[in-house]
């Protein structure tokens, strides 16, 4: 396994890992209950590694020649 | 007959009509049926899993839970975002494989690898067990909807009828192609109306999204986050973890990862799916400010939320287009569903048993199978009672025992062999069932656990003697199997 792919455990600490000290209603932030806006805030971040990992992945490239 | 249901005669009658123009002058083999050629772009492979994801239930169970229960159905958005995350070197390893030996389904998988047709009779019966209850939901939500729309005049019953008998008539004529064309119209209209929703019902009841979270909060302290007992942060963990090892097993999920023509689409995807989950928040937002307006839903009645307050504030014909958006987002998946059973019954199981039988007469075995599995699907639709969402995670407990012995199987240095992979799956179905009629939790098994670990999703039990029994039957039967050789 590529040392690269590690790099999706973070979403898993992110969001789970934490829940614990993130569970609570306040303070309210865009809106959304502290716990909610925590769990959306991974969503995106989520998505933001895999751009980073998928930049960084050289297979990507390989498939592009092909 | 009222506005709101001819508007959604009128959904179900473009769907049939898409569907059958859709296979209109294709004369296809299986290969070419069932995965398209394996030539399917990015945008394809993204709509195909997306129409398999996003069902009925995350219209009508996430909103239902987000009224009922608060904070937990946030539960929907976290395991499909991780799974997504997952995807990214899961779903090209599986693709791999599959293409090199030209895989059709998921049981081919399991018979390739551990080189047994017979574990793959028991991972097609795992499928179509599994899959049952999510036809269920999509039945359930059907007769929801049009016996809502209805004002009362249809009632839930003759509705659930009426959707299985349009259900088994789509797919019999239509097959994948038409599905394929309906989820692209699906998901747009599905995206479109719980947007609006999700924004105008908090702007036109509370004035805004925090003053109506803090309404529901001051109304209700505890709510807006994961309570102490119950559906814990625990629970959410483990239940997350869990549903996230089930995501990629169902079969006619599995099997569409088939259709990419390359894997570099998997990772593409992999990128912008965590996002498109964040649709899924106006769900909880439609559910939150359902709470307040129409309060006194309990029980399974929590599902009828989305629906009980777009009647109290909509015209009926605004009424018939979320009805018709929920009515392809039950068709699409309720299509492609009990397509997959009908096949795994036909092909990965009947075709086993009698090897003469020609491709031909398993192809209309297949089609003959559907009002079948319909009948079943609404027999336990009409005789269970629970919620939407308490289905769907009985069906991923089941689904998730097949998770060990395939991740095994991807590794290189695989010591599962085809006994250790069968009496664990075998072993893990046992113990999900034993553990669902006898309502224990892991409390009652260890007794000296801290508290905070009664929540713990019993699910993990059934995994982890999965596990230990494929591991310890694998390791048994190769000794034996080297001694008879020396």
């Amino acid at each position: 396994m590529k040392r690269l792919y590690f790099l999706t455990i973070l979403p898993f600490i992110g969001m789970l890992g934490f829940l614990p000290f993130v569970n609570r209603v306040e303070p309210f932030v865009l809106s959304m209950p502290f716990v909610m806006f925590w769990i959306v805030l991974w969503a995106v971040l989520s998505s933001v590694i895999l751009a980073v990992m998928y930049k960084l992945d050289p297979r990507n490239k390989e498939d592009e020649e092909k | 007959m009222n506005i709101a249901l001819i508007i959604i005669l009128g959904f179900l009658l473009l769907a049939v009509f898409l569907g059958i123009r859709a296979t209109k002058g294709k004369e296809m083999d299986l290969e070419q049926w069932t995965v398209g050629g394996r030539g399917f772009s990015s945008i394809f492979v993204f709509l195909l899993m997306a129409g398999e994801i996003y069902t009925t239930f995350s219209f009508l169970g996430g909103s239902g839970w987000a009224y009922g229960k608060g904070a937990p159905a946030l539960y929907v958005l976290m395991y499909i975002c991780l799974s997504y995350v997952t995807s990214y070197w899961l779903l090209p390893a599986i693709w791999r494989y599959a293409k090199e030996h030209r895989l059709v389904s998921q049981s081919d998988f399991f018979v390739k690898k551990y080189n047994s047709p017979y574990l793959g009779v028991l991972v097609a019966l795992v499928g179509v067990i599994g899959m049952i209850p999510v036809i269920v939901v999509q039945l359930k939500g059907l007769g929801i909807i049009v016996s809502q729309a209805s004002y009362g005049a249809v009632s839930m019953q003759a509705a659930v009828w009426m959707g299985a008998i349009a259900l088994t008539i789509y797919v019999m004529l239509s097959g994948v192609h038409g599905s394929a064309w309906t989820a692209f119209i699906k998901d747009i209209v599905m995206v479109v109306v719980i947007c609006f929703l999700g924004i105008y019902l908090p702007l036109h009841y509370y004035g805004g999204f925090q003053p109506m979270f803090e309404a529901v909060h001051a109304a209700n302290p505890g709510l807006l986050k994961f309570p102490d007992e119950g559906n814990s942060v625990t629970w959410v963990i483990s239940t997350v973890l869990l549903l996230v090892l089930g995501f990629y097993m169902w079969p006619q999920v599995f099997s569409s990862t088939y259709t990419a023509k390359n894997e570099r689409v998997f990772r593409k995807n992999a990128i912008i799916s965590p996002l498109y989950t964040l649709m899924l928040v106006f769900v909880v937002f439609v559910g939150t400010a359902a709470i307040l307006t129409v309060p006194g839903l309990e029980g399974e009645d929590v599902d009828l939320a989305l629906l009980r307050l777009s009647l109290d504030t909509f015209d009926p014909w605004v009424v018939g287009v979320i009805g018709g958006a929920g009515l392809l987002t039950a068709l699409v998946p309720g299509s492609l569903l009990m397509m997959s059973t009908s096949t795994l019954l036909a092909k990965n199981i009947f075709h086993v048993f009698a090897p003469k039988s020609s491709e031909q007469t398993v192809g209309k075995l297949a089609r003959l199978l559907v009002p079948f599995v319909a009948l079943v699907a609404v027999y336990f639709t009409l005789h269970g009672g629970t919620t939407l969402s308490n289905i769907i995670l009985m069906g991923y407990s089941l689904m998730t025992q097949l998770a060990p012995s395939l991740l095994f199987s991807l590794w290189k240095g695989n010591f599962i062999n085809k006994y250790g992979a069968g009496a664990g799956i075998i072993a893990g179905l046992a113990t999900v069932a034993y553990i669902t009629t006898s309502h224990m939790t892991l409390a009652d098994l260890f007794t000296f656990l801290p508290a905070t670990w009664n929540d713990v999703n019993t699910g993990i039990i059934a995994l982890v003697i999965n596990c230990i029994v494929m591991i310890a039957v694998s390791l048994a039967t190769r000794k034996s199997q080297r001694a008879a050789a020396a």
